[in-house]
């Protein structure tokens, strides 16, 4: 297990350098000049020739590449995320810190809302094969996949807002502060994204449960007398647990994607929000850092969906 | 007329695939003769008919500056079916080269090739879009580019599973021993094995691209306006979060809703028309 541990560990170094390299490429290289494209006729703020090459120096801006690639690379390292191009005040760490809480816990809420929907709609379509029950469930889950999760979210304000005249605060505020108000703020993003999600598993739980029932191992329990609960507990649930845990790793860095769209609809200022306005506010160094940490979370979530992979099944383990 | 009667009997074989046919063939018929059928001018303000709700003139109602919402809605199918359209053209395109080439050859380009979709997939969908979209700027072409790159990884990783499949069969190897050279059996023996799967996953990432580009278009990032999309117009919601006008917000995402559902249930259908065995590989 440790040597699996380490060598799928080993196989992060080349990804990370390459997302590095890739974010680094995209802000500096492309558009020939982050503070052009910053201060160009788009921007909200025009700077003259001088003031061009005194930002430009002041950040460093002048050096070759290589130079400050390297620069952003350690000073990510040792944690230093650098300044806002417009809120100089407040590093843009401490900016992080303060909303990845609210992105978090809308994630997690929706991943558990996806498993209490999914898994028994998946197991009940699949024990039920060919049933109603089985075709108007299916119906609702491919109808439910369709509907973009940022338009439930304007559906949802817009019922709120309409007949009782309400809609999600959206000041941050921590659980551990005031619970009733988070919940209030992140539980309703959390059901848009979640129903979605909860479908594609209930989809995929019902694919693999029927997949396993068809194994010899089941055919043998069954013919020996076993119940049908029995069976399913100790023979089909765990064998069709996998493909679950690996789509959950999927779909949890698609989500990180997903509450972009979600927390500008509902106005809420997590990380998605930011990287919004960010990129309207050509803020490089921001959405710079910002999609590092999203690349980064999403690396993580697919290590540990890897390793709990190798921990259940002991057949990846030891290939 | 080989092509005419597949169809006809990829239709028969199941009713899902003719609805999903039937709403798709009145979306591609909008987009073409958005022109012909729009009851009023999209891009024209009418002053006097500000945010009006639904009425005879006017059957979706209008927008915040007077434009007609059922007329944009119509050439906003026009957009959004090109966007994805060429976005998965070219996305899922270079996905099936690049999957058929690694799959076939495998050993050292292999290994080379996934660590950089490991790099390309170390991002969600829409943040790599994102990113795209902030270092080349909003627009048609760079929408396109960003939905297409981030289309990428997908393609070739289910193409590379059926070409390593196939490069290990009886027939591959019978054309090596006669000396074929490696192109000729990579596009004579391999590639055509994968366009099932190729069109399997091209009508579902259809639905996703449509998907993208609504959501970077609300966020402001995608096609900007005046041009309408279904997700532009979601957007201008947000100026009046406070009180939504209900028909700005139910047309678009309905829309929405409709053609990717259309695009999901035809690669649904398509899977299991062209090749049952692919359920489990496509199954996520």
């Amino acid at each position: 297990m440790q040597q699996y541990i380490i060598r799928r560990l080993l196989l992060i170094i080349p990804t990370l350098i390459g997302v590095t390299v890739l974010i680094f490429l995209a802000m500096r290289v492309i558009p020939g000049d982050p503070l052009k494209s910053m201060a160009g006729e788009t921007s909200l703020y025009v700077l003259s020739d001088e003031e061009y090459e005194k930002v430009r120096k002041s950040l460093g801006l002048h050096r070759p590449l290589v130079v400050q690639y390297a620069d952003w690379v350690f000073d990510v390292a040792r944690g230093d995320l650098g300044y806002s191009f417009w809120r100089t005040k407040e590093p843009i760490s401490k900016t992080l810190i303060r909303r990845a809480p609210i992105t978090f816990q809308i994630a997690i809420i929706a991943i558990v809302l996806s498993w209490i929907i999914g898994i028994p709609a998946g197991i009940l379509c699949a024990m039920r094969r060919n049933s109603s029950a089985d075709y108007s469930l299916r119906m609702l889950i491919t109808f439910l996949m369709a509907i973009p999760n940022f338009w439930l979210a304007l559906v949802f304000l817009l019922i709120t807002v309409v007949f009782f005249q309400w809609r999600p605060p959206f000041e941050v505020t921590y659980l551990w502060t005031d619970p009733v108000r988070n919940l209030q703020m992140t539980i309703p993003p959390g059901v848009c994204l979640g129903l979605g999600m909860g479908s594609i598993i209930a989809r995929m739980v019902r694919a693999t449960f029927l997949e396993v029932l068809r194994e010899d191992y089941v055919r043998t329990a069954r013919s020996k007398g076993l119940k049908e609960t029995l069976i399913v507990k100790r023979h089909v649930l765990r064998n069709a647990f996998l493909p679950v845990l690996t789509l959950t790793g999927l779909q949890l860095a698609a989500l990180l994607g997903g509450t972009v769209a979600v927390e500008r609809a509902f106005n809420i200022p997590g990380l998605g929000f930011s990287l919004v306005f960010a990129i309207i506010e050509r803020d490089y160094m921001m959405i710079q850092n910002l999609v590092l940490l999203f690349g980064v979370c999403t690396i993580a979530v697919n290590f540990l969906t890897d390793i709990l992979y190798g921990v259940i099944d002991p057949r990846i383990r030891f290939s | 007329m080989f092509i005419f009667k597949g169809f006809i009997n990829f239709c028969k074989s199941s009713l899902l695939a003719s609805i999903a046919i039937a709403i798709l063939a009145g979306v591609i018929f909008m987009a073409i003769f958005a022109d012909l059928i729009t009851p009023h001018d999209p891009l024209k303000a009418y002053f006097t008919h500000l945010k009006k709700p639904p009425s005879t003139e006017f059957l979706m109602g209008t927008d915040h500056i007077g434009r007609d919402v059922l007329s944009r809605i119509i050439l906003g199918s026009r957009i959004t079916i090109y966007v994805a359209v060429m976005s998965i053209l070219f996305g899922n395109g270079i996905g099936f080269i690049w999957g058929v080439l690694t799959g076939f050859f495998g050993g050292k380009i292999d290994l080379f090739s996934q660590r950089v979709l490991d790099i390309l997939m170390a991002f969600p969908t829409v943040i790599l879009a994102l990113l795209v979209l902030a270092s080349i700027g909003a627009g048609l072409t760079s929408v396109i580019i960003a939905i297409a790159i981030s289309s990428i990884p997908n393609a070739t990783r289910i193409i590379r599973s059926v070409s390593l499949s196939v490069s290990e069969m009886a027939y591959v190897d019978a054309a090596r021993a006669i000396g074929a050279n490696p192109l000729r059996i990579m596009f004579r023996h391999i590639a055509p094995q994968c366009i099932a799967p190729f069109m399997v996953i091209a009508s579902a990432g259809l639905g996703v691209a449509i998907f993208a580009e609504a959501a970077l278009s609300f966020l402001g990032m995608g096609i900007p306006p005046p041009t309408p999309t279904w997700g532009n117009m979601l957007g201008g919601v947000l100026a009046n979060v406070f009180k939504p006008p209900y028909w700005l917000v139910i047309a678009p995402g309905i829309a929405i809703t409709l053609t990717v559902l259309a695009f999901n249930l035809l690669g649904d259908s398509l899977r299991d028309y062209l090749d049952p065995r692919l359920r489990g590989r496509l199954e996520n």
